[in-house]
């Protein structure tokens, strides 16, 4: 205990007490550590938590928790994989419809509007992502999923229906729906961080790449799309950490069903939307236990996708530099 | 340069808020147990019955005050063990296990009755006509489409189309989910043991949460057949399909075709302390996915609590609280059961 003490001691005080001269500052920066140790602890003791009430799951199951599909309460069978699947599949659909409109409509709002209209459209995008994901959910119901199920998924199944990913019927309510909104749904992120990043490469560059002879496509490529590489994917990150983690809308589009189908108009679930559905009427001490357990992975998984992109990151850093 | 991003901050500014937001939400828990009103939990089915009998009670007992929160029977329950809430309320019996890890026995008072309705979206003129063993095929999805032989069967001369059958199902544990699958377990051989408040619905099902994430989804897709409470499917006058009952009849459920199902099994339910399953009722007239919803409670108690608790649950047994609640469509508890529940209710110990 007195280590424990000692090291929280060090922690908190560090080398303030011989930098700063007045006392206030000191009882300043002695406060701001005390906050910063705070979120530590909040983030350990989830940690914890959830390690430690997913650990029936985890020691009946070891690592088939998370390879097993198959998930059915009344007998006791407890698999993630689906549930990571349906994460994984939904996350990675948003990104690829997100992605090209977000930058696009960053590019316009930075480089070709007139400040007079960058600014109100700026506003708006900025405003979709106010807007509480349940409304995303209903509008999704009564808009978007009727829309998908009419035309979006005949049209997809005449002309590309040879592909696995396009069969079944279409319901409207599916994986596919279910990226979409999510797609809708980062999309404001996505655009007002890269307008953010686009808005901070210094006009120079820009200029020196016209006086190269340069067209305007050119600039924009070399000059902003190059030059805010990094910028751009810690965009797509912190979009794809808002989708993996999205539960009321897409819990209202995806259909809920633990299944991996090749088809992205078949039914899915993902790790936030079963805990969603069934964490208040869990049946049995396993059954909480693995809902549990479910929130561990979703926490690691989107860690490593976190850590991941910032390997890509540091990585495209160091070769531009 | 470019503008540094700063992506830890984001998620640093969402753990504080999450911090304060717990700190709220105990002070307010807390503050709510010492006031001395009884606390009940569970049972969303069951809340409107709950709210309007405190409201009456409250205006007959003037010091008495009490409180229920539709959290889900299943929560209800949990919070009833760990002591949080002093009654509850649950559609789906304790589980024996359970029960037993409770500090006294766990008494189930039957207060009500409600139903489950299969409703549907289909242009038809009258009323589709099942049968539970035609029902349990078309929620294992094994019959597909619309003018199967087996649904033509029992609906002679309705023009139905060669169109695909979409199920509904809810997502979230439930109450409902256990009545209708406990029904086809009971007529159908398939589904014994797949029974529950999460099932394991066929693949190509749809699910969604609550009744109205049900209904959303029958009234958005055409060819869409699902399961809602009957109480639900009332006030939102959806189209509900007859099911044929033991007897042989196509019944459709109303307050009055449910108070049957409960008819003749006063001897059962007192010997089995009222956790009795009243669905695939033999009675004539009764619909056939009935079932009760029950108040728990403990059967020791402190006894100031257990007073106000008892004088409570036999106040809900009288005939004016059973009458009041046929306006919002509960079905009353038949008079025989009620008179035992009271004497079950007499022997409650209080110290």
């Amino acid at each position: 205990l007195t280590v424990a003490a000692k090291v929280l001691g060090h922690i908190l005080l560090g080398s303030a007490g011989q930098s700063e001269v007045r006392k206030s500052d000191f009882a300043f920066v002695l406060f701001l550590r005390l906050l910063a140790v705070l979120v530590i602890l909040v983030f350990c003791s989830i940690v914890f938590y959830l390690f430690k009430n997913a650990l029936p799951i985890l020691s009946r199951d070891g690592w088939h928790f998370l390879t097993e599909s198959s998930w059915n309460p009344n007998e006791d069978q407890f698999g993630a994989l689906a549930f990571i699947y349906g994460t994984l599949v939904t996350s990675l659909v948003a990104l690829v419809f997100a992605v090209p409109v977000a930058l696009g409509s960053a590019i316009f709002l930075t480089e070709i509007a007139p400040s007079s209209l960058s600014r109100p459209v700026g506003f708006l995008i900025e405003m979709l992502a106010a807007i509480p994901s349940v409304v995303y959910g209903l509008w999704g119901i009564f808009v978007l999923a009727p829309f998908v199920r009419d035309y979006v998924q005949p049209f997809l199944q005449k002309y590309f229906g040879f592909l696995p990913f396009f069969e079944g019927t279409p319901f409207g309510i599916s994986i596919f729906t279910a990226g979409l909104i999510l797609a809708v749904m980062i999309l404001p992120t996505i655009t007002a961080v890269c307008r953010e990043v686009f808005l901070a490469i210094p006009n120079t560059l820009r200029e020196g790449v016209l006086a190269m002879g340069a067209t305007r496509w050119e600039t924009i490529r070399l000059a902003v799309l190059e030059t805010g590489f990094v910028g751009i994917l810690s965009a797509v990150v912190l979009g794809l950490g808002r989708a993996m983690g999205e539960t009321m809308a897409v819990t209202m589009l995806i259909g809920n069903r633990p299944v991996i189908s090749s088809s992205l108009f078949s039914p899915g679930a993902t790790m936030a939307s079963v805990i969603a559905n069934e964490y208040p009427e869990a049946s049995s001490q396993l059954h909480l236990a693995s809902l549990t357990g479910i929130g561990l992975a979703l926490f690691i998984v989107s860690l490593g996708v976190n850590g991941l992109a910032r390997l890509i990151i540091a990585f495209s850093k160091r070769r531009m530099s | 340069m470019l503008r540094k991003i700063n992506l830890s901050s984001i998620s640093l500014s969402m753990d504080v808020a999450a911090v304060i937001s717990a700190v709220i939400a105990s002070l307010f828990t807390h503050s709510a147990a010492f006031a001395g009103t009884l606390n009940g939990a569970g049972s969303t089915f069951a809340e409107p019955a709950y709210s309007l009998w405190i409201s009456d009670f409250q205006k007959k007992e003037k010091d008495a005050r009490l409180n229920y929160q539709g959290v889900g029977s299943g929560a209800g329950m949990k919070q009833l063990l760990e002591g949080t809430v002093d009654f509850a309320g649950t559609d789906d019996p304790m589980k024996d296990a359970d029960a037993a890890k409770a500090k006294a026995g766990v008494l189930h008072i039957p207060v009500a009755m409600g139903a489950v309705v299969v409703t549907y979206n289909l242009a038809v003129e009258k009323p589709l006509k099942l049968s539970g063993a035609v029902l349990a095929k078309i929620f294992n999805g094994s019959i597909k489409k619309w003018n199967d032989a087996e649904i033509a069967k029992l609906n002679p001369g309705v023009n139905l189309p060669d169109k695909g059958i979409a199920v509904a199902t809810r997502s979230d544990g439930s109450g409902t989910t256990a009545v209708f699958t406990e029904y086809l377990a009971k007529v159908s051989p398939e589904w014994v043991g797949k029974n529950g408040k999460t099932v394991n619905w066929f693949p190509a099902s749809l699910g969604a949460k609550g009744n109205a994430g049900v209904t959303g989804l029958v009234k958005g897709n055409p060819g869409t057949i699902g399961y809602v409470e009957l109480i639900y499917a009332l006030e939102n006058k959806l189209p509900m399909a007859q099911i044929a009952n033991k007897k042989g009849e196509y019944v459709e459920a109303s307050a009055a075709s449910v108070a049957l199902a409960a008819h003749g099994i006063e001897k059962e339910a007192s010997a089995k302390q009222f956790k009795v399953s009243i669905t695939d009722s033999a009675e004539k007239g009764a619909y056939p996915i009935s079932a009760f919803t029950w108040l728990l409670v403990f059967d020791k108690m402190p006894k100031e609590k257990g007073d106000a608790l008892v004088k409570f649950a036999k106040y809900i047994l009288s005939d004016d609280a059973q009458k009041s609640i046929a306006k919002i469509n509960f079905a009353a508890v038949p008079k025989g059961i009620r008179a035992d529940a009271l004497k079950a209710l007499g022997k409650v110990q209080l110290d």
